[in-house]
């Protein structure tokens, strides 16, 4: 009794928890303004980066910033993921031949 | 000597790039051993450096998240992110930050927003600062009288213990973390760090890092660690906002982010090997000179104010990694030691 009941309890929590992650995604996807919407209240910049001194790829995000915010704003975001991923793994794979041990630690307060 | 300088192609400025990558560096350092983002230390430096103002926050917090997620790979292979918690907080901290956010909107109606807002700040700069150093004075009191040695051994401030005993349901038991408690206690902890975010236009790890310490209970190095996850989703957030808004400098946050990439990994391995009072200690620091250099900056000593944070992040950032370097010279030495006395014994 006592396990179908604890089974129950988490199941409730278990679904509460399915609901508040499918609105975390809702608010992710839909809302983005919500976060750093107040304080330095950042107002749409009208700067046009000059691209007659740029070539390649540089040239391609100077255009894109210029005429697309949108899809200048998720490269932003996908490339700062990827590169924060890339120098992450890098660092692992370097931090990993220093002969510490990375895996464990004991948490002491005092 | 041109190779040194930079031409960031949208904000159209020459930069010297080593002090970018430095800023990075110190501020990796520092996010990585306290679990916060580090808007109010990268804004100043990166003003110095010839940075227009514009891009300097879309920058700062593109560079934050991409940080965060490095100390938070570091972090969670150690053990110290409690993910459930962390997105039970999510929930709380976006519409904490929504309802700031509007706060916010509604005083500037009324005008002086500035000042109000710089006071708020202080005073609960002030409360953080005072609860660290009283809990820390509460806990040696008590270890000097041999009283109150707990599971995680004497605590000064025990707040979080009145407040794991409200057991509104849904009870949720984070396994990381290592205690149970009603779920609305995260969600309000978040909402109210949230709410001061949002009306303090800030990310919010000055607040929620000590929330997750004093409020609901997390040992320190799970506080940092789960903060940093946190830091993580919001910076990318910010990031994708500033950038629709046209206000940030992709080339400054990559050259940023490969400094703040080695920077976090001495600040994360360095909570290995510090103690959690330690960490408390050092960013009640960080939270004090945070306050005197607001405090300076409303009475227009902007340069002091600007040096002082960069002085703050300096000294810090060196403390830091010189309790990383002590910290692993001793571990490689046990472990060479062991090894010898291993091999003697074969």
């Amino acid at each position: 009794m006592n396990g179908a009941g604890e089974k129950g309890r988490w199941g409730r929590t278990g679904s509460l928890l399915a609901k508040l992650g499918g609105w975390a995604c809702f608010m992710w996807v839909v809302l983005p303004d919500w976060v750093w919407a107040a304080g330095e209240k950042a107002t749409n910049l009208v700067v046009v980066a000059d691209t007659r001194r740029l070539t390649g790829i540089m040239k391609y995000f100077a255009n894109l910033y210029n005429t697309n915010t949108l899809l200048f704003a998720v490269w932003a975001v996908v490339l700062t993921a990827l590169w924060g991923a890339i120098l992450g793994f890098l660092m692992d794979f370097l931090m990993a031949r220093t002969g510490l041990d990375l895996k464990s630690r004991k948490i002491v307060e005092h | 000597m041109d190779w040194l300088y930079l031409y960031m192609p949208v904000a159209g400025v020459t930069i010297f790039w080593p002090g970018l990558v430095l800023i990075g560096f110190s501020v990796g350092v520092l996010g990585g051993f306290f679990g916060m983002g580090g808007a109010w230390m990268v804004t100043p430096g990166l003003n110095i450096l010839g940075f227009p103002m514009a891009f300097a926050i879309g920058t700062d917090m593109a560079h934050i998240a991409g940080k965060s997620m490095i100390s938070t790979m570091r972090h969670s292979k150690f053990g110290n992110v409690d993910y459930k918690l962390g997105l039970i907080m999510v929930l709380g901290t976006f519409i904490g930050i929504e309802v700031g956010a509007q706060l916010v909107m509604y005083l500037e109606r009324l005008g002086k927003v500035e000042s109000i807002v710089r006071w708020v700040y202080v005073g609960f700069l002030a409360l953080i600062g005072w609860m660290i150093f009283y809990d820390y004075y509460k806990a040696r009191t008590k270890k000097k009288m041999g009283l109150g040695e707990g599971e995680k051994g004497t605590e000064g401030i025990t707040w979080y213990k009145t407040l794991h005993r409200i057991k509104i349901q849904p009870v949720v038991y984070f396994k990381t973390a290592g205690f149970s408690c009603s779920m609305w206690l995260p969600i309000s902890v978040s909402f109210m760090t949230g709410l001061l975010a949002g009306f303090l236009g800030i990310g919010g790890g000055l607040f929620r890092m000590p929330a997750l310490v004093y409020l609901i209970g997390c040992p320190t190095h799970i506080a940092v660690g789960t903060d940093l996850f946190e830091v993580m989703i919001s910076g990318l957030y910010g990031a994708f906002t500033y950038s629709m808004k046209g206000r940030i400098e992709l080339v400054g946050v990559f050259v940023m982010l490969t400094g703040a990439a080695i920077g976090a990994q001495i600040g994360t391995v360095a909570t290995k090997y510090a103690k959690g009072y330690g960490i408390r200690l050092a960013f009640g620091t960080c939270v004090v000179a945070c306050m005197v250099s607001i405090i300076l900056k409303e009475f227009k000593f902007t340069a002091i104010s600007a040096a002082l944070i960069l002085c703050t992040i300096g000294l810090m950032s060196a403390y830091i990694t010189v309790v990383m370097l002590k910290g692993a010279a001793e571990e490689l030495r046990e472990k060479k030691a062991r090894q010898r006395a291993a091999a003697q014994a074969a």
